[in-house]
């Protein structure tokens, strides 16, 4: 997976903030994509490109059980959200939906990318490598059961053992 | 092993289960509302055009229904999702849906417990974050996002990873002008909003022995705001006994070995707590209400699974009684039939002689539906969860939350107030 990297270094990036409440009621996964992130950056949605990633601060997608934050992301082009840490839902709905990647970094990668990197990341290495820095850092492995829905393409791919 | 993890190995065939296993558990009952009960539909039409049949739910009797989000119809967009929902329970054979305007209805959260939805012991998952408020009945509640759900509706079982216990043990005796939201805000402010990601936070001690259930429902429903995956109190008299006033079905109340592993223990002193509030723009955010008390108010919200239920609208309206709010008033009861006891009891008559508007059982301002939505600047207090930017309208307006007394003082002096502030 390659892109260019768009950050934005705060923590606890919620759900009404990834697509606002008012939104809940479409489920048309395009029309959806059209507001990502509208609650903190309108200039998002022109700038982002097919395969890019997010990069932001800890408990990512905190708030609401809206699948409709990662399918916004996905949508909009978002192919990995990299971030210190994920909220429990939106880490769930991120894999068992197949829409986007939830990739821990540590404090090295999130302070080291810098917005409009170009990035390449390698989940069977579990590396992000910064093009533009000359850089790699490691993500955090998935677990196991992530690993097996994620390689499935989503839990309704997936048979458990 | 906690009460959670027992609830887990049960539903999931094992003897022991520990924090930090993964399990597919079965599970009891689930909830989807209008918002996510579309996205489940969306997600077995995808599943239907890929060459799968799906004739049935893995079990009709453990699917419930609300309407709660954009009702009444907002728009023609919420009027086809509530057609999506009739649909739905007519092809799967669901008997349990909440429709509005037809008797009770009311919020997920708030219907999950009064009309004994779920069970205590049981294994109940939601298409909403909120889900955790159930847990005050003593079972494992957990919201999930519409793939999950409808994986659940095929499959009736969904892994889990069973989450460390955090234990907050509440001693004292509750001080009359403080109420459990008061508790849960200094909680979520002290510890911040990630303390409990991907954890349990469980609730014990003196105070919750003497606590209403309507009042524990509000400390389970916020563990969502820490980031917890479930919120829990063990069953005690006053559970077991609120439950059989609402259903006969039988039930297996679930405790906690006396050994059991709390990943940490928190102990809180209620007595000593002063009135609180979360200002925008995250329920960490917190502060004493008389620290803001310069602060002027547009709008005082009572509603909400958080807030409208009957405890809450009662309190409000002790506070509020006799006096006229200085600001827009909005109450919603949470339901149906809190609205309808609000009524018979006289606390309606308290809010529309105090000015107020009341409002339909709805998610409504909360969530930024409809209902009283803000402005840009404008300035709310309310008895909701969330203070987001743009949470409850304008990405700009401000919401701050706090207890329905704080927020029914509040509504009467047009500043931010604590309840001991209220003359007369």
């Amino acid at each position: 997976m390659r892109g260019k990297v768009h950050k934005y270094a705060r923590d606890n990036i919620d759900t009404d903030v990834i697509i606002p409440g008012p939104y809940l009621k479409i489920m048309d996964h395009n029309e959806l994509a059209k507001h990502a992130m509208e609650g903190l950056d309108r200039e998002f949605v022109k700038k982002v490109k097919k395969g890019d990633f997010i990069l932001a601060g800890r408990n990512f997608g905190c708030g609401s059980s809206r699948e409709h934050a990662p399918i916004a992301l996905s949508y909009a082009g978002i192919s990995a959200v990299l971030a210190l840490s994920f909220a429990r839902i939106f880490y769930r709905n991120a894999v068992d939906g197949a829409y986007l990647l939830p990739i821990e970094v540590g404090e090295d990668a999130y302070n080291g990318i810098e917005d409009g990197d170009e990035l390449e990341i390698d989940v069977e290495r579990n590396e992000v490598r910064n093009l533009s820095k000359g850089k790699v850092y490691a993500m955090k492995p998935f677990p196991p059961l992530i690993k097996r829905i994620v390689d499935a393409g989503g839990l309704f791919n997936y048979t458990p053992e | 092993m906690t009460i959670t993890e027992k609830i887990l190995a049960r539903a999931s065939n094992r003897e022991r289960v520990a924090a930090g296993d993964v399990v597919f558990a079965n599970v009891d009952k689930v909830m989807v509302h209008d918002v996510s009960g579309p996205g489940v539909m969306m997600v077995l039409r995808e599943l239907e055009r890929r060459g799968k049949r799906i004739e049935k739910v893995w079990d009709p009797d453990r699917v419930w229904i609300a309407e709660d989000h954009f009702v009444p119809a907002v728009d023609k967009i919420a009027a086809e999702n509530i057609i999506t929902l009739e649909r739905m329970s007519e092809r799967f054979g669901i008997k349990k849906h909440f429709r509005y305007g037809m008797g009770q209805y009311g919020i997920c959260h708030t219907l999950s417990h009064e009309e004994a939805m779920v069970l205590p012991g049981e294994v109940y998952v939601g298409g909403d974050s909120h889900t955790n408020t159930t847990g005050a009945l003593g079972c494992f509640a957990t919201g999930m996002g519409h793939t999950d759900i409808a994986y659940v509706l095929m499959h009736g079982k969904i892994w889990f990873r069973v989450p460390e216990t955090l234990l907050f043990k509440l001693e004292g005796h509750i001080p009359p002008y403080i109420m459990a939201k008061d508790i849960i805000l200094k909680i979520i402010g002290d510890n911040g909003t990630d303390v409990a990601n991907y954890k349990a936070m469980q609730f014990a001690g003196s105070a919750i022995a003497e606590m209403p259930m309507d009042e524990r429902f509000t400390l389970t429903n916020m563990t969502t705001e820490a980031g917890a995956k479930n919120g829990i109190i063990e069953p005690d008299e006053r559970t077991i006994a609120y439950v059989k006033e609402r259903t006969d079905r039988p039930f297996k109340a679930v405790k906690g070995d006396e050994d059991a592993e709390y990943e940490e223990v928190f102990t809180y002193e209620v007595d000593k707590l002063e009135p609180i509030v979360a200002k925008p723009y995250s329920p960490a955010n917190i502060a004493y209400a008389r620290e803001l008390s310069s602060v002027e108010i547009d709008k005082a919200y009572i509603g909400s699974c958080t807030g409208a239920k009957y405890t809450d609208l009662l309190e409000a309206a002790r506070m509020i009684k006799g006096k006229k709010a200085k600001v827009r008033l909005e109450v919603l009861p949470a339901s149906q039939s809190i609205y309808m006891r609000a009524l018979n009891d006289g606390l309606l008559s308290i809010f529309l002689e105090a000015g107020a508007v009341i409002g339909p059982p709805t998610c409504g301002a909360c969530c930024g539906a409809h209902m009283g939505v803000l402005a840009k600047d404008e300035v709310c207090i309310s008895t909701t969860n969330r203070n987001f930017p743009g949470r409850m309208g304008h990405v700009e307006s401000k919401t701050y939350l706090a207890s329905p007394k704080v927020v029914a003082a509040s509504a009467v002096t047009g500043r931010i107030t604590d309840p001991r502030d209220v003359v007369g």
